[in-house]
C-alpha cells in the first residue's frame, strides 16, 4: 500500500458561480522512502496541490478529491483535531523563503521546542536537548548558542537548515519541500540539497520535491510529475524522462535548461505564458503554445495516456526521437 | 539593552527644551496678562499695574523671562501660581493622581476591549461579526465625547441608578490619602465598601475617556493582525499542526502588537486632552480642569509648569513604549 494516495484532487478559488480551478484532477501516489519531483513553471499549481494536501487552503478556496489517503488513514473524513496531529508530525513541509517562514519574534529554540512539545509531549530540558540534537543533525555549528538566536541573526542557508530541523523534529513519514533552495546562493543550494537527500536516506522518509530545477530532479528523484496549468501533464520514472520526454511541454522544459543551449546565442524558450482564469483554451491546455499542435488539440481535452515509463496527457505523445506520434 | 535606553534618553533632552519654548511662547501669545485679569472691570491704576508687573517679573524682556523660567525649571522650581500663591508642583502633585487613576483605567479598558475586538474582527474577516465590531468601533471613534458621556449618565446613573453621577467617592467615606489613587487608598485602608464606591465612580468616566482610544486600538489591531496572518511564518505555524487559537494568540499577536503599542502610546496624549472634557462632565478633580482654569486666569506659571509636567508624562510614556518595542521585537533590541 502506498504511503500517500491522492486521487483526482482539485482546488478551486473564487465564487461558486465563477470558480477558478487552480488545480484540476491531480492524482499522485507515493511509496515509503520514495523521492518524487514535481516540476512546472510558476502558476502551474505545484505548491497549491501540496498546500491542499496539508490542509492549508483557506476559505474561500475549496478542495475536492475522490480519495486522499495517508498511511492508510482517510484524510478527507478526518476530524480537524486528528488532522492537526497528522500535520507537522507525519507530514511536514518546508518552504521557499526560509527567512520569512520563521517567526521573527521567537528564538530558534522556542520554535523548535514548540513542535516537540505539541507532538511528542517533551517538556523543558528534554525538549531543549532534542532541539539541540536536531540542530546538530542539520549540521549547524555551535548548536547550543544557536538555540537562543533569533531568525534575523541567521543567514538564508542557516534558516533553511533550521526549517529542515523543525520539519524533521517528529521523524515525519513524508516531507514536502517547496522549492527549498530557490532563495539561496548557488553554493548553499548544493549544500542544502545534499543535506536533504542524506536526511531522506537516514530517516527513510518519502520526499516530495517541488522545484524548477530539472537538474536537481535528474540527480535525486526516483519519479517525476510535470505540472502545467493545474494539471499533471506527464509522470515518469526519472532516467526515462530525460532521455525521452513524451509530452511536448516536458520536452520544452528540458530544452530550456541553459546547459542545453551551449554555443547558441539565445536560450531555448517556450513562447507564451501559463493560461490564467480567463484565457483557458477549450481543448488541450498547452495547445496555444505547443509547437506540434493539431486540429484535435484545440477541440478535445486529452486524458493521461500510458507511456513506456509512466503517463502523458497528450493525443500525440513524442517518440524516442522526440517527434510526435500518430500524426498523419 | 542599556545603550538602547541611553540613546532613547539622549533624544528626550532636545524634546524637553522644545516643549519649554512652546509652552512659554503659547501662553504669552494670548492677549492679556495675569494682572489685567485680576483687576477685572475695575479702573486700572497705572502705578499699581506697573508695580504688580514688576513684582511678578513680567516687565522684563521675553527672552529674559524665558531664561529665568528655564533656569528655575531645570532646578526643579516651576514657580508658584499667581492666583493661589501655591507652588505649581505641589498643586500638580495634588491633582495628578486623580487624572492618573482615570487615565490608567481608561487605557486598560481601551486596550483590553480594543485588542479583543480587533482580534475577533480580524479572525472573522468579512463576516457579520467583523462588520458589526468595526462599525461599533467607527461609531465610538466619531461620537462626540460629551454627548456619549451624557447618554451613559442618563441611562446608567439616572434611569438605572447603577452608578453615581459625579465625583470620586461617596461623601460618607473618609479615606486617608496615601497614594492619591482612590482604588489603592481604599484598599490600603481595608475599607471595601469605599473601594466599591470608588470603582462605581470610576466606571463611567473611564469608559467615556477610553472610548476613542478603544476604537483606534481595535481598528489598528484588526489591520495589523490581517497583515501578519498573511505572513509566511503563519503558514509555517499551521504546517506544524498548531491549533488556530495558538497561532493567533502566540504567533500572530506578538508580531501584530508593534503598531498597536505605538498607537496605545500616542493615545496617552489624546487621553490627557480628553480628560479635560471627561473631568468637567463628571466633576473629576484632575489636572485637565486645573489647566483650563489657569489659562483663563492667564496664570503663566501654572500653564507653563502644567504643560511641561503633562508633556513630561507623555515623553515618559513614549519612552516606555520605545522600550516595549525592544521587548516585543528582538530585531530592535539587537540593533546597534
Amino acid at each position: 500500500m502506498a504511503l500517500l494516495d491522492m486521487k483526482n484532487l482539485s482546488v478551486e478559488f473564487g465564487s461558486s458561480e465563477n470558480p477558478f480551478r487552480a488545480v484540476t484532477g491531480v492524482s499522485l501516489s507515493i511509496e515509503r522512502g520514495e523521492i518524487v519531483g514535481i516540476v512546472g513553471e510558476s502558476g502551474s499549481g505545484k505548491s497549491v496541490t501540496m498546500l491542499a494536501l496539508m490542509g492549508l487552503i483557506d476559505a474561500p478556496g475549496r478542495v475536492h478529491a475522490d480519495a486522499l489517503e495517508f498511511d492508510g488513514k482517510n484524510v478527507l473524513t478526518m476530524k480537524e483535531r486528528d488532522k492537526r496531529q497528522l500535520i507537522g508530525r507525519d507530514i511536514a513541509m518546508i518552504f521557499q523563503d526560509a527567512l520569512s517562514s520563521l517567526n521573527p519574534a521567537y528564538t530558534v529554540g522556542a520554535q523548535l521546542m514548540e513542535t516537540l512539545k505539541l507532538h511528542q509531549g517533551l517538556s523543558g530540558r528534554a525538549a531543549k536537548a532534542r532541539a539541540q540534537q536536531l540542530l546538530e543533525m542539520v549540521e549547524i555549528p555551535d548548536a547550543p548558542s544557536r538555540l537562543a538566536a533569533y531568525p534575523h541573526q541567521l543567514s538564508g542557508g542557516m534558516s533553511q537548515r533550521v526549517m529542515i530541523a523543525m520539519a524533521l523534529a517528529c521523524n515525519p513519514k513524508l516531507l514536502i519541500a517547496d522549492e527549498p533552495t530557490t532563495a539561496l546562493d548557488v553554493t548553499v543550494q548544493a549544500q542544502i540539497m545534499e543535506l536533504l537527500v542524506n536526511l531522506q536516506k537516514q530517516h527513510d522518509m518519502a520526499l516530495i520535491l517541488i522545484t524548477h530545477d530539472l537538474a536537481v530532479v535528474a540527480e535525486v528523484a526516483h519519479r517525476v510529475a510535470v505540472m502545467y496549468a493545474g494539471e499533471v501533464v506527464e509522470t515518469s520514472q526519472v532516467p526515462g524522462i530525460f532521455s525521452a520526454p513524451r509530452h511536448p511541454y516536458t520536452q520544452a522544459l528540458l530544452a530550456s535548461i541553459p546547459e542545453h543551449s551551449k554555443g547558441a546565442d539565445r536560450l531555448a524558450t517556450l513562447p507564451g505564458v501559463v493560461p490564467g482564469q480567463y484565457d483557458r483554451p477549450t481543448g488541450c491546455l498547452l495547445s496555444p503554445r505547443c509547437p506540434y499542435v493539431q486540429d484535435r488539440c484545440h477541440s478535445d481535452h486529452p486524458t493521461l495516456f500510458a507511456t513506456p515509463n509512466g503517463a502523458a496527457r497528450c493525443f500525440f505523445p513524442l517518440d524516442d526521437a522526440g517527434r510526435p506520434t500518430h500524426v498523419q | 539593552m542599556f545603550t538602547f535606553i541611553l540613546r532613547r534618553l539622549a533624544v528626550v533632552i532636545p524634546t524637553f527644551i522644545g516643549i519649554t519654548i512652546l509652552a512659554f511662547a503659547l501662553i504669552h501669545l494670548i492677549p492679556g496678562d495675569p494682572v489685567l485679569v485680576m483687576m477685572g472691570e475695575r479702573n486700572l491704576d497705572p502705578v499699581f499695574y506697573k508695580a504688580a508687573m514688576h513684582r511678578l517679573g513680567l516687565d522684563q524682556p521675553l527672552y529674559m523671562q524665558y531664561w529665568h523660567y528655564l533656569v528655575h525649571a531645570v532646578h526643579g522650581d516651576l514657580g508658584q501660581s499667581i492666583s493661589t500663591q501655591e507652588p505649581v508642583l505641589s498643586e500638580f502633585l495634588k491633582l495628578f493622581p486623580a487624572t492618573l487613576e482615570l487615565s490608567i483605567c481608561a487605557i486598560i479598558f481601551a486596550t483590553i476591549v480594543g485588542l479583543a475586538a480587533g482580534i475577533i474582527a480580524a479572525t472573522r474577516r468579512g463576516t457579520v461579526v467583523d462588520h458589526t465590531v468595526m462599525g461599533a468601533a467607527l461609531t465610538g471613534y466619531s461620537m462626540p465625547i460629551f454627548w456619549w458621556a451624557l447618554m451613559l449618565v442618563i441611562f446608567f446613573s439616572v434611569y438605572l441608578g447603577w452608578t453615581p453621577v459625579s465625583g470620586r467617592l461617596d461623601l460618607e467615606f473618609e479615606v486617608a490619602p496615601v497614594t492619591g489613587l482612590m482604588l489603592v487608598d481604599t484598599l490600603l485602608a481595608k475599607d471595601f465598601d469605599a473601594f466599591k464606591s470608588a470603582v462605581m465612580h470610576l466606571i463611567l468616566p473611564a469608559i467615556v475617556l477610553g472610548t476613542i482610544p478603544m476604537a483606534v486600538i481595535a481598528r489598528m489591531t484588526r489591520s495589523s493582525m490581517l497583515e501578519v496572518l498573511r505572513e509566511d511564518y503563519i503558514r509555517t505555524a499551521r504546517a506544524k499542526g498548531l491549533s488556530r487559537t495558538r497561532i493567533v494568540l502566540v504567533h500572530a499577536l506578538r508580531n501584530a502588537l508593534m503598531p498597536v503599542v505605538t498607537v496605545i502610546g500616542l493615545q496617552v496624549g489624546t487621553l490627557l486632552a480628553g480628560a479635560v472634557l471627561t473631568e468637567t462632565i463628571f466633576s473629576w478633580p484632575g489636572i485637565g480642569k486645573w489647566l483650563i482654569d489657569s489659562i483663563s486666569r492667564r496664570d503663566y506659571p501654572v500653564v507653563q509648569g502644567g504643560i511641561l509636567l503633562v508633556a513630561t508624562m507623555i515623553i515618559l510614556v513614549n519612552l516606555l513604549v520605545d522600550l516595549l518595542y525592544g521587548v516585543i521585537n528582538p530585531r530592535i533590541r539587537h540593533a546597534r
